[in-house]
């Protein structure tokens, strides 16, 4: 039977081409725009080279203080919250320092560079992937000590000595400071939040490096746990405790304190959603909103395509006729409705997935977006099966339906209803 | 339904292969039927009480002017409509009160139907038409579907055309694969309406050779509506109707 109706869908693609044209176009056209999205996503949040490891990585990317006159106060940490309350954890296998990047200008063959510099401790580089191309990372003693060392990206390598190899050692200018290059890397898309800079410079030289206890800062930790599934959830818990432990400072002044380890997703869906003081990170309203938006992304293009397949039922009201007359019950008409469907769904599927992996070639060649190179998985391709497979169903359960209860005389007769 | 299925494979399984084939033995009754249309401003009386049975391996005719209720009354005896009032009887069972999906299973197993104007589907080939009512018989696989389907053509003489598509064929030839399509189910009885109307004379006369030999050689029960006197006078019944009552 169902050979029949790939047969008869194959067919009626063929036949009908101008239909197919334009239900393909809708159908591959959304699902482009959908896996791209879906390729950004996944190139910001997933395991990659220089977080390989971030499903094991939990960030905390902000303090929250409740002041006592209803204000709120939203904030990275100073270096002595990580060390006092961070870095004494015991759950974590490791913990690490980064911070937001700063733009800092330098001059390379007499030109004007402006340069995204990151304050990071030597964990940092134990704690992400970073293939080096030439020498080595910062270590934490050189940290320690606040040599001025640093680490460069390959573009900014290129910009200043023309190559990356030979690089390690030399001296660049930053700002009014000479630093002594450590080591190359490969440049870093700036959509990686928690990672990327065109130089990583160790976090004891930022001019908000304070020794007092002052809580707020403009430092992140990164907190690695060991491998095995309950250890994340073991340093989130941990941590909540500590945080029920924190001074605050100012008692006068601020009420409450609050910060949470989150995954990397998370920690920007509690951003995005306000939720920085409470224990839910955002994630599901975030999600029920990403839900809720590519279904009505979906439903215009869809609407498009049951209108198209009603008028396409009319025009096979005899078959649907013939079928009913030969004992076809309403849900037979309706699974053979929807295999055709989800054969069109498929091939505006495939379609959408070639259409986009097109449109992340020409997104990667613009530099749109600096250094990021999105592609699509496996990952992507099994949501795009999936979308293209919801998105058949959507476009197909009321006209099946709608099929399904044409009376077999009317059907027979071309639509029409009433006596003879 | 499966003793539905059960009846239907041993009555035809005991059919004769030769000779006239009526029996005393309902295949179909019709009870005081009446059918009526209505609109918010019109009721129309399609049908009104009608008596009608029609006897295994018998071949009828019904007759009567155009709106007299004949095609009405055909899908009545398909089970393809309700009638407003009265009871209809498919091997000794009353059906009236059946589920759609009950109806479908029976039509599937007990009716074949051919139409004046083949209602073949244009997008699969001959024999994938005539395979369409053993889609949706339960539990049959592709090779006896196939086998049936084979068969069926080679009893309508198309046994050389079972690649070919509907627009390949000419009107007669299409007629022939609408009845190989009817048979391939083996149903208790064959639903014909207007068989030859859309045919000239020649392929009109060769399409009731066709349906009179069924009859007569293989004992299939038909009904056939038709305005040609000629051609119901070849049968073994005429039934006239007018105005949608039964006048002889």
């Amino acid at each position: 039977m169902l050979l029949n109706y790939l047969k008869i869908a194959w067919k009626v693609l063929l036949r009908r081409k101008f239909f197919t044209f334009i239900s393909l176009f809708g159908i591959s056209f959304t699902l482009m725009i959908m896996l791209v999205v879906m390729a950004m996503v996944n190139h910001i949040t997933g395991a990659q080279a220089p977080e390989k490891r971030i499903d094991r990585m939990l960030f905390v990317s902000l303090l929250n203080q409740q002041l006592r006159d209803g204000g709120n106060m939203n904030s990275p940490m100073s270096a002595h919250f990580i060390d006092r309350y961070v870095r004494t954890l015991k759950t974590p296998a490791t913990v690490a320092l980064t911070s937001m990047t700063s733009t800092v200008t330098s001059f390379a063959n007499n030109e004007s560079l402006s340069l995204d510099v990151r304050y990071t401790d030597g964990n940092f580089w134990k704690v992400t992937d970073f293939e080096f191309l030439d020498g080595r990372p910062f270590t934490g003693q050189e940290v320690s000590r606040a040599d001025r060392v640093c680490v460069i990206s390959e573009h900014t390598a290129r910009a200043f000595f023309g190559t990356t190899k030979g690089v390690a050692g030399r001296i660049m200018e930053l700002g009014i400071y000479r630093y002594r290059i450590a080591g190359v890397v490969p440049n870093v898309p700036v959509i990686r939040f928690y990672s990327s800079a065109d130089v990583w410079v160790p976090y004891t030289l930022s001019t908000s490096y304070r020794t007092d206890s002052r809580l707020d800062g403009e430092f992140i930790p990164i907190l690695l746990a060991g491998p095995g599934a309950e250890a994340l959830p073991a340093i989130r818990a941990e941590f909540a405790q500590v945080m029920r432990r924190v001074e605050v400072p100012d008692p006068k002044a601020v009420k409450k304190l609050s910060a949470h380890a989150d995954p990397a997703l998370a920690s920007i869906t509690r951003q995005l959603t306000n939720h920085t003081t409470t224990e839910d990170d955002g994630m599901g309203v975030f999600l029920l909103g990403c839900t809720v938006l590519g279904l009505l992304f979906m439903l215009l293009p869809a609407l498009n395509l049951v209108n198209l397949n009603v008028t396409r039922i009319l025009e096979r009201s005899s078959e649907i006729g013939v079928r009913k007359a030969f004992g076809a019950s309403g849900s037979a008409l309706v699974g053979q409705f929807l295999v055709e469907n989800l054969v069109l769904a498929g091939v505006g599927g495939l379609l959408g997935l070639g259409l986009a992996a097109g449109a992340l070639h020409l997104l990667n060649g613009s530099h749109f977006i600096a250094y990021a190179q999105f592609g699509l998985s496996w990952w992507a391709f099994g949501w795009g099966l999936v979308l293209a497979v919801v998105f058949g169903l959507m476009s197909g359960v009321y006209p099946a339906w709608k099929m399904s209860r044409l009376h077999p005389m009317d059907a027979l007769r071309g639509g029409g209803s009433g006596p003879q | 339904m499966e003793n539905l299925l059960a009846t239907s494979t041993d009555t035809r399984a005991q059919l004769p292969l030769n000779g006239p084939a009526a029996e005393e033995t309902p295949v179909l009754q019709l009870t005081n039927i009446e059918k009526v249309y209505q609109t918010s401003t019109i009721e129309t009386v399609a049908l009104n009480r009608v008596n009608l049975t029609i006897n295994r391996g018998e071949f009828v005719s019904i007759m009567g002017p155009s709106g007299c209720g004949k095609s009405t009354l055909l899908s009545l005896m398909g089970l393809l409509d309700e009638p407003t009032s009265g009871t209809i009887a498919v091997d000794g069972r009353l059906v009236t009160s059946f589920s759609d999906r009950e109806l479908a299973a029976i039509r599937n197993l007990k009716i074949g139907f051919v139409f004046q104007s083949y209602h073949l589907i244009n997008d699969l080939s001959v024999v994938d038409n005539v395979e369409v009512p053993l889609l949706y018989r339960p539990g049959m696989g592709g090779k006896e579907r196939r086998k049936r389907a084979l068969a069926a053509l080679d009893k309508v003489g198309l046994s050389a055309r079972t690649g070919h598509f509907p627009s390949q064929l000419s009107g007669g030839q299409r007629q022939r694969v609408a009845i190989a399509r009817a048979l391939a189910g083996g149903p208790e009885i064959i639903l014909a309406d207007e068989p030859t109307g859309n045919l000239d004379s020649v392929m009109g006369e060769e399409i009731m050779d066709l349906l009179l030999g069924l009859n007569r050689q293989d004992g299939v029960t038909i009904v056939m509506v038709t305005h040609d006197e000629h051609q119901a006078l070849k049968t073994q019944r005429v039934v006239r109707f007018f105005d949608g009552s039964q006048v002889g």
